[in-house]
């Protein structure tokens, strides 16, 4: 209702050139139209509530898969790289270690996988009816970070378990209030790739295939299932380089006190996040205008 | 300033254009997208934007770029309602993507005042697992809509939807006329300055679309609002629009009041079609006898002709042409014509056998004609499908074989012709004090 009695008063008042859009062949590309995805904010609010309702309807038992999953996932992990590979977990206790690693890794990936088929998934609404279509990937964030809560949620009560009831050499830290930092941090590298591969595969669809593998891959390249501190510090280097890790080990650190933090790799993190997050949010905004035409 | 308001250019199209890449997207692509960065980078024109050719679906073209959308300008006025006609492939939805922002022009520019809502479709973004009640929500969200909004409006959206019963119910269990009504009454309650409509009044039972289109009239006249609408039922075009814009291949043919534009589009559609029946691709039927070709004669002077009177005495003629191959003589030959209004809905028929015979021992090409003493039809346009039967199977048929065009006349022989411009009959009758 706002906006409607502001452009409809301001219409009549304006001069002939004062237009409300111009749809043009080219647009400026730092314009990331975030005003307009404000305004469509209730829209955002629809849409993680449809991914819950949506959810919740179709499965037997509904929302305990947010627990089942991560848990079945730390069990495997536990018997294949900590009983029969042995690889180190730093002294924490292995079902711990792997649930944090998981958990935050969980985040991540499940953003990044929704987040780069959303022009293939919404071709049907895009194709009807415009609305700034960040929306949509921001949605998924969203309806995500609360997935995340929940199995944050889980982590916590088996942390604490180990907290006080056994003798885990878990000591917390101050650090750990950097969690929303953190969780920012997933969420725009997962965005950020997200929309870059989500534009790339309007056009080259091999990319649908490779992304799964991708991700397995990158898993295995972050410090999930074995701490960092396990590498040669000579080869420490390069895995620092990838924005995930430090975000992964200040994780740990924080919460079970082992693990390597570090402020410059973490400011390092951040500023990579930004710059992708911008570049994906551009390149984005340039694949929307024309993608129903090569879809 | 408010005066003149009514005045306002809403709307600017300014050498609007757009190309699309025929045939398969995907290959060659990289390669394309390759040349093109490398001629941007050296700051030369785009290699593609100079192929690409007019977008006539029925040519063959040399190119696999062609132009959807060619140099189209126009402006729309404040609170006027323009329909926007012409054959399929024409360019037409393509204008309404662009101006609704779904796709962004080549080259070009539409200018817009005011707040957009596009109708290309109802109940975009319904989910079959969430409720009547969610649903609107969330269509209402797309649209462009906050919760508040719709919300104060819920009651009304529901009443005109006619689903109170079924609001906390998920949209699956809905039939899909429900369906449709629950989204049009969302859009309908949009409210804004500027509506774009594509054919989405053609679905839904027909006490909906008439209720549909008084909520279009009414949101064209009532309230100084813009409609674009797109469709290829003239009779609700001619209802809603003032002024028509008629594409053709891509480019403007005509701008203008409706009536006459519609004239114009209506007569080019009957040219091509009349003579091109033998050529039809969209018949029915086993094709061992097929229709070559209806045409009109005066049954007085015993001339062709391309209009029609009402009260004129006209014989139709039907040529036909049998398959050698399959029939070595035509028996019982049984030929229907059914004339209806543009909107689709059948007003009579002509049916050899139920008139009086259905031949026999025809020759393999040849005609039949119908004689029509008095030709019933009011003032207006009509479209005639033709079935035929060879031995009781259905060997040829054709939905809007033509159309014919019937000017007022004097069926009553009274001297007087009536103008009346309602697609209908008359049926003899008269007026008397007392039963005789």
């Amino acid at each position: 209702m706002r906006f409607h009695d502001i452009v409809s008063q301001s219409a009549f008042r304006r001069g002939e050139d004062d237009w409300d859009y111009i749809i043009c062949a080219r647009h400026n590309p730092l314009d990331l139209k975030l005003r307009e995805v404000y305004r469509y904010r209730d829209l955002l609010y629809m849409l993680v509530k449809r991914d819950f309702v949506a959810v919740y309807k179709q499965t037997i038992l509904g929302p305990l898969w947010f627990f089942i999953q991560p848990l079945l996932t730390t069990l495997v992990f536990t018997v294949i790289f900590g009983r029969l590979a042995q690889i180190s977990t730093d002294g924490i206790p292995p079902v711990l270690f792997y649930l944090a690693g998981i958990t935050c890794w969980n985040y991540f990936a499940s953003c990044l996988t929704a987040t780069s088929t959303t022009f293939r998934d919404n071709q049907g609404i895009f194709g009807k009816v415009y609305f700034p279509r960040l929306v949509v990937p921001l949605s998924i964030v969203a309806s995500n970070l609360i997935k995340f809560f929940i199995q944050f949620l889980m982590f916590l009560g088996i942390y604490f378990y180990f907290l006080f009831f056994t003798g885990a050499p878990v000591q917390p830290n101050f650090h750990w209030m950097l969690l929303p930092l953190l969780v920012f941090m997933m969420a725009g590298l997962a965005l950020g790739f997200g929309l870059i591969i989500t534009s790339m595969t309007t056009k080259y669809r091999d990319l649908v295939f490779l992304l799964s593998f991708g991700i397995q891959l990158y898993m295995y390249a972050t410090p999930v299932i074995y701490p960092l501190s396990s590498l040669p510090p000579e080869k420490r280097f390069w895995l620092v380089l990838n924005p995930m890790t430090s975000i992964i080990e200040t994780f740990k650190f924080g919460f079970l006190g082992r693990g390597t933090f570090n402020w410059a790799h973490l400011g390092y993190s951040l500023f990579f996040m930004c710059c992708l997050l911008l570049a994906g949010v551009v390149v984005f905004n340039r694949t929307e205008k024309n993608f129903m035409d090569t879809v | 300033m408010l005066s003149d308001g009514h005045m306002d250019t809403v709307i600017k199209i300014e050498n609007l254009s757009k190309q699309y890449r025929l045939g398969q997207v995907g290959t060659g692509t990289l390669s394309h997208d390759l040349n093109r960065w490398w001629h941007r980078i050296r700051g030369l024109d785009d290699p593609y934007a100079r192929v690409g050719e007019v977008n006539d679906r029925s040519m063959k073209g040399a190119s696999e770029y062609v132009w959807a959308l060619r140099d189209i300008n126009f402006d729309v006025k404040r609170g006027e309602s323009i329909g926007i006609i012409g054959k399929n492939g024409a360019g037409k939805s393509t204008i309404l993507k662009i101006i609704s922002r779904i796709t962004s022009p080549t080259s070009g520019c539409v200018k817009i005042k005011g707040r957009i809502a596009s109708l290309l479709e109802v109940g975009t973004g319904f989910h079959p697992e969430l409720t009547g009640r969610e649903n609107i929500y969330m269509n209402g969200t797309i649209m462009g809509m906050t919760r508040r909004e719709i919300t104060e409006r819920l009651d009304e959206i529901v009443a005109f939807a006619g689903v109170e019963r079924y609001l906390d119910t998920p949209v699956k269990r809905y039939s899909s006329g429900m369906t449709v009504r629950l989204g049009f009454a969302v859009a309908a309650h949009l409210e804004p300055e500027i509506l774009v409509v594509d054919e989405v009044l053609a679905v839904g039972d027909a006490e909906f679309q008439k209720k549909a289109v008084g909520k279009l009239q009414d949101v064209s006249q009532g309230h100084g609002r813009t409609v674009l609408f797109v469709s290829h039922n003239m009779g609700i075009i001619g209802s809603l629009c003032t002024k028509c814009i008629y594409l053709n291949n891509g480019t403007v043919a005509r701008i203008g009041s409706a009536d006459k534009v519609i004239a114009q589009y209506l007569s080019n559609c009957i040219e091509k079609k009349n003579t091109q029946l033998s050529r039809r691709k969209d018949r029915i039927g086993n094709g061992s006898v097929r229709v070559t070709g209806i045409n009109f004669f005066d049954a007085v002077t015993g001339k062709p002709v391309d209009m029609l009177i009402t009260g004129q005495s006209i014989y139709i003629e039907i040529s036909y042409l049998s398959d050698i191959s399959r029939l070595s003589s035509i028996r019982n030959f049984n030929i229907g014509l059914a004339f209806s209004t543009s909107t689709g809905h059948t007003l009579s028929v002509l049916n050899s056998e139920m008139a009086n015979r259905a031949f026999s021992n025809l020759p393999l090409r040849g005609s039949v004609f119908c004689h029509i003493p008095r030709l019933p039809f009011m003032k207006g346009e009509y479209q005639v499908r033709f079935t035929l039967q060879v031995n009781g199977q259905l060997a040829d048929q054709v939905d809007g074989a033509c159309t014919v065009t019937v000017l007022p006349g004097d069926f009553f022989n009274t001297g007087i012709s009536y103008p009346h411009h309602k697609n209908g009959i008359y049926i003899e009758h008269s007026w008397t004090t007392k039963i005789i």
